[in-house]
């Protein structure tokens, strides 16, 4: 009798159940899509983040202090230590190396350039452009066009392998030099495939395949430091704390946790005599902006259940409210409270299953299109979240039916069925 | 009869239904307390709910930006061919900048340690140098004459023991005290910091660069650009690209994510404001059956059911909207530490789309009852 109460119920009433059933599905899926939004937003944001910089530097432990002005180093060039080009795939051996989305080697050299049988003294900067390096099985690109995203080349990027050069800015207008063209440096006769665009020293500067750096220095294999870019988690008084100064378990916690302290207390542990350090400029702002972002989201995603939890009780507590006239026939039958009230609450479930399974469906659905279209990245909503979802969308239901169902139930059936209240 | 009287009931003659339309909404609201405070209630927090979310997404931007300036500068001034810029060019940039951010000059040499050593010194005003890069970590600020910042790295070098030490340019010696060291993870941490009167008075080089956190819109901080090159023809003056390239980027995604999910958030709200209502509306389909039946006209029964609604809009919207402008300004002070400054130019939007969400959930049910017989109404079929 109870299961075709329930049943002649759906059948016979579909514009209202439909109603009802439409207001919960959306509410869901406003719900689902805001909860995945949220939950995801750190680290969408923190990738986007990374087109500031690299926010880790590795640096020879041993190093002679640098005297730079201006993008020029005075210190004498072969002076000081240098890190080892073959320790670098090790980057990518470390504990949290998929949060490390990409690293640079640099290596500074100074080089003459003969020009109208004038000798003119530059800077020549070894990296990597966009180097295929592999770690055990995994391979991946790395270099410059991953870590430092606002250098703009305009001809072409030259190749890791190659021996061509791209020129900075100012310095190509000073000698009028286009992509294409020879240029002799140091006695080397060098294609330039581009002009380089920085904003920064580099555009004053001539930008080589890092293996050509380390020929004119005569030291094969040489690096004086490296750009690391990897997401981090804001930093926190827990973060700051020295590691040496911890115990086993709290030890573990700092060193997994994606702090910028431990990433870069990893890679020191990683390349030998190495002394890796975060930039703070971009590092510490970092922090602080995304925890902005990620606090709005999640206070507006409050706002969003909040919402759409009133919009499904709303819809729950009219839906009853029409069905007054039906409670009384069915007191005056002689129907318990608790009979009728159980009709009310199962249909409740029932309603709020369905709409909680279609709902969560184009929820994600819809954060994977805000994800597509926002952040070029699909946003993923974990499967576990259906269960959770289910249980919200079926106590927000009851809790909005509740009040309504009360009254119905309270209700003395003349009234109720002569239409008064 | 006074003249008085009779004019009132001129008026009562001419207009019979002004009245008794007023009474009617009043009396409609007031004898179904719950069920008029229901849709209210539904209509104030889909207001309010849209006033924050406007309001946040208008206001977003500059309170980002704030955050972006943090990142220090943003607009770099040099001396052309690296020669130092003419006395007086800091003075003239911050007349420029008319309060729209934040200045701080830097002038470099080398200089040579007593034993020999080289090691670049940056002379710069400390007090500016604290608003701009925030992100040094200071030991302890240098306050008086002769004192030295030293970077870490420097620190091993010039002044192993922590004590005063002796730095000579071009000839010149000076004698300086360190107070503290800064750490900045870059070229600052092998450098030593003196204050630029010092500075001067020691090496007479003047300031090279003068960095610029410019504060405003792309285009702003690119008028303060022009205007800076135009006043000071001496500099050459660039965007630090990396910093704003970064900036827009993040602030064009958070930007649009708050788009969307205002756009959903409204969407929840309005929907639920629409199914209160139709329930409120169609559940007075025996008042709506008796009028008719008394003879009220399509048309009266139409501006009685959507004058109605659109009071029930309007006051919810107002209700509503100084709600969201307190919601948006708690937001604002828990996750910026500032208030989010309330637009007036959002009430149109919320009043109207209130309105509109209002006469909807009216209109909808009531052209549905139009077609029904009232006896078949009231009969309760």
């Amino acid at each position: 009798m109870f299961v075709r109460l329930v049943y002649e119920s759906f059948r016979r009433q579909k514009q209202r159940k439909l109603l009802a059933g439409a207001a919960i599905t959306l509410g869901v899926t406003v719900a689902t899509a805001m909860i995945g939004v949220a939950t995801d937003i750190g680290d969408k944001i923190n990738r986007e983040l990374r087109t500031i910089g690299a926010n880790i530097l590795v640096t020879p432990q041993e190093d002679t202090l640098d005297v730079e002005i201006g993008g020029v180093n005075l210190k004498p060039q072969s002076d000081g230590a240098f890190l080892n080009e073959a320790d670098l795939p090790k980057i990518k051996g470390t504990f949290w190396h998929n949060n490390i989305t990409g690293f640079s080697p640099m290596l500074p050299v100074s080089v003459t350039l003969q020009r109208n049988r004038e000798t003119e003294n530059l800077t020549l900067l070894g990296t990597y452009f966009a180097k295929k390096v592999s770690f055990g099985k995994e391979e991946f690109n790395t270099g410059v066009r991953t870590t430092h995203p606002w250098w703009k080349v305009s001809g072409s990027w030259p190749d890791d392998s190659s021996r061509d050069v791209v020129i900075g800015e100012r310095l190509a207008t000073k000698l009028s030099t286009k992509p294409g063209v020879e240029v002799t440096l140091s006695g080397r006769q060098l294609h330039v495939s581009g002009i380089l665009s920085t904003g920064g020293i580099e555009d004053d500067q001539i930008i080589a395949p890092i293996a050509l750096a380390q020929e004119i220095l005569g030291k094969p294999g040489a690096v004086r430091r490296i750009y690391v870019s990897a997401l981090t988690k804001p930093e926190d008084a827990f973060a700051r704390r020295d590691p040496k100064s911890m115990s086993g378990p709290i030890y573990d916690r700092w060193y997994c946790s994606p702090y910028p302290q431990s990433i870069a207390f990893q890679l020191q542990e990683a390349i030998p005599h190495s002394h890796a350090e975060q930039i703070r400029q971009v590092a510490q702002n970092e922090g602080a902006v995304l925890t902005r972002i990620e606090g709005l989201i999640f206070l507006i995603t409050l706002a969003a259940l909040f919402a759409s939890a009133l919009a499904v009780s709303a819809a729950m507590a009219t839906a009853i409210f029409e069905r007054r006239a039906e409670v009384g026939l069915m007191k005056a039958l002689g129907a318990g409270k608790v009979a009728v009230a159980s009709i009310f609450f199962a249909e409740a479930t029932l309603l709020a299953l369905i709409g909680g399974f279609v709902g969560f469906a184009a929820g994600a659905l819809l954060a994977h299109q805000i994800g597509r279209s926002i952040f070029n990245s699909d946003i993923a909503i974990p499967p576990v979240l259906l269960p959770v979802i289910l249980g919200i969308a079926v106590i927000v239901t009851f809790a909005g039916s509740a009040a309504a169902i009360r009254n119905a139930v309270r209700l003395d059936p003349v009234f109720a069925l002569r239409g008064q209240l | 009869m006074t003249a008085n009287s009779q004019n009132v009931a001129a008026g009562r003659a001419n207009s019979p239904h002004t009245s008794m339309f007023i009474r009617m909404l009043v009396r409609a609201a007031v004898l179904r307390r719950g069920r008029a405070a229901s849709a209210l209630f539904a209509m104030v927090v889909a207001a309010a709910v849209a006033t924050a979310m406007l309001n946040l997404y208008i206001d977003v931007q500059a309170k980002l930006r704030r955050e972006f300036r943090n990142y220090g500068a943003n607009v770099i001034l040099v001396g052309k061919e690296g020669a130092s810029l003419p006395a007086g060019t800091l003075a003239r940039v911050e007349s420029t900048l008319a309060g729209r951010g934040v200045v701080a000059p830097f002038a470099l040499v080398v200089a040579r340690t007593t034993d020999g050593q080289a090691v670049v010194v940056a002379g710069t005003d400390f007090d500016r140098v604290k608003l701009l890069d925030r992100w040094w970590s200071v030991s302890s600020w240098p306050s008086a004459r002769q004192q030295a910042l030293i970077g870490v790295r420097a620190a091993s070098v010039v002044s192993p023991k922590n004590g005063p030490f002796d730095l000579t340019f071009q000839g010149h010696t000076i004698h300086l005290t360190p107070t503290g060291t800064v750490q900045t993870g870059s070229a600052e941490d092998s450098r030593v910091y003196l204050a630029l009167a010092d500075f001067v008075a020691w090496s007479g080089v003047q300031p090279s660069t003068i960095e610029v956190a410019a504060t405003g819109s792309p285009e702003e901080i690119a008028a303060i650009m022009r205007q800076l090159e135009q006043s000071i023809p001496s500099a050459d003056v660039r965007p630090v690209r990396q910093i704003m390239e970064g900036e827009a980027r993040v602030l064009g995604k958070t930007r649009a994510t708050l788009l969307a999910a205002a756009a959903l958030i409204i969407l929840a709200a309005a929907l639920c404001v629409l199914s209160t209502l139709m329930g409120w509306v169609f559940d007075r389909r025996r008042d709506f059956a008796i009028m008719k039946a008394l003879g009220a006209s399509d048309r009266l029964l139409n501006g009685f059911f959507a004058a109605e609604a659109a009071a029930l809009g309007a006051t919810g919207a107002v209700i509503g909207f100084v709600l969201g402008i307190g919601i948006a300004a708690w937001i604002g002070r828990v996750n910026f530490h500032a208030p989010v400054v309330p637009r007036m130019s959002v009430l149109p939007f919320v009043l109207a789309g209130s309105i509109v969400v209002t006469l909807l959930s009216a209109i909808l049910p009531i052209s549905l009852l139009r077609r029904v017989q009232p006896a078949v109404i009231l009969r309760g079929e």
